[in-house]
C-alpha cells in the first residue's frame, strides 16, 4: 500500500501517477483518477505550507478508515497556473470500483473545504462557495447512515 | 513569551506582512487575540474587522474563536479556503 501526498509548484504527470497506482499489486482491480484544472482565466494559488500537507494527510487517513484502499495519491499545486493546467490530482486504487470512485469523490469534496489553499484571479481573491460546504457535509450524513 | 502569526490571501495583503510575532504572557481566547491585533495598524483593522469572513488555525489545525491560544503557538488567520 502506498499513500502519497504532495504539495508542489511543478506540473504533475497524469499518466505516470496512474501507472504508479495501477502497479501497486495484483489485488488492484480499479483505479480512479480525478484531476481539477484551471478554467476561464489564470490563477495564482496561495497556500499554507505544512498545514496543507497535514490536512490532506488527515483526509486521506479518514478515507482509508472508510474504504478498503490499496493506495492513493493526492497532489495539489500552488503558485501561478495558466488556463488548462492541472491544479489538483486525486487518485485511488482498490480491488473494486465503488471504493475507488467513492473515496476519490470524498477526498475531493473535503479538499475543497479543508485544505488551506486560496485562489486569486485577475478580479481578486475567489470567494468560497456554499455548495462546496454542502458537498463535503453530505459525507457526514453518509457516515451517520452507516452507523 | 510570544505567539507567531501567519496571514494568507487577502488577510496578508491588507495587513502588509506574511507573518509576525506578538507578545503573549498567558493563555488567551482566539477572539481576544484578534481584537488585540486589530488595534495594531489600520491594515490590521481592515483585515480583521469582520471575524465572520475569517477562518483560523492554531498549530495548523482549524480552530474556532473560543479556542485558547498559548504562548509559543502558531496562529494563522485567513479567508475561507478555496482550493481543489
Amino acid at each position: 500500500m502506498t499513500f502519497t501526498v504532495r504539495v508542489e509548484a511543478q506540473p504533475f504527470d497524469v499518466a505516470r501517477e496512474h501507472a504508479r497506482l495501477s502497479a501497486l499489486g495484483p489485488g488492484v482491480g480499479a483505479v480512479v483518477l480525478f484531476t481539477g484544472q484551471v478554467r476561464d482565466e489564470p490563477l495564482l494559488l496561495d497556500h499554507y505550507p505544512g498545514m496543507a500537507e497535514r490536512q490532506i494527510a488527515a483526509r486521506l487517513a479518514e478515507a482509508c478508515a472508510r474504504w478498503p484502499l490499496l493506495g492513493a495519491t493526492i497532489i495539489h499545486r500552488f503558485g501561478p497556473l495558466a488556463v488548462g493546467e492541472g491544479i489538483v490530482l486525486v487518485g485511488t486504487a482498490s480491488a473494486h470500483r465503488a471504493a475507488a470512485f467513492e473515496s476519490a469523490s470524498f477526498l475531493m469534496d473535503w479538499l475543497k473545504t479543508s485544505a488551506p489553499f486560496w485562489k486569486k484571479a485577475a478580479g481578486g481573491w475567489v470567494e468560497a462557495r456554499a455548495s462546496d460546504e454542502l458537498a463535503a457535509a453530505r459525507w457526514l450524513e453518509t457516515q451517520e447512515q452507516l452507523r | 513569551m510570544a505567539v507567531r502569526l501567519l496571514y494568507f490571501a487577502w488577510v496578508r495583503e491588507r495587513i502588509g506582512v506574511a507573518d509576525e510575532e506578538v507578545p503573549l504572557e498567558g493563555p488567551l481566547p482566539l477572539a481576544a487575540l484578534v481584537e488585540r491585533l486589530r488595534a495594531r495598524t489600520p491594515g490590521h483593522a481592515h483585515a480583521l474587522g469582520e471575524p465572520a469572513r475569517l477562518r483560523a488555525a492554531i498549530n495548523q489545525e482549524f480552530a474556532d474563536w473560543n479556542a485558547e491560544v498559548h504562548p509559543g503557538d502558531e496562529v494563522a488567520l485567513f479567508p475561507p479556503v478555496t482550493g481543489g
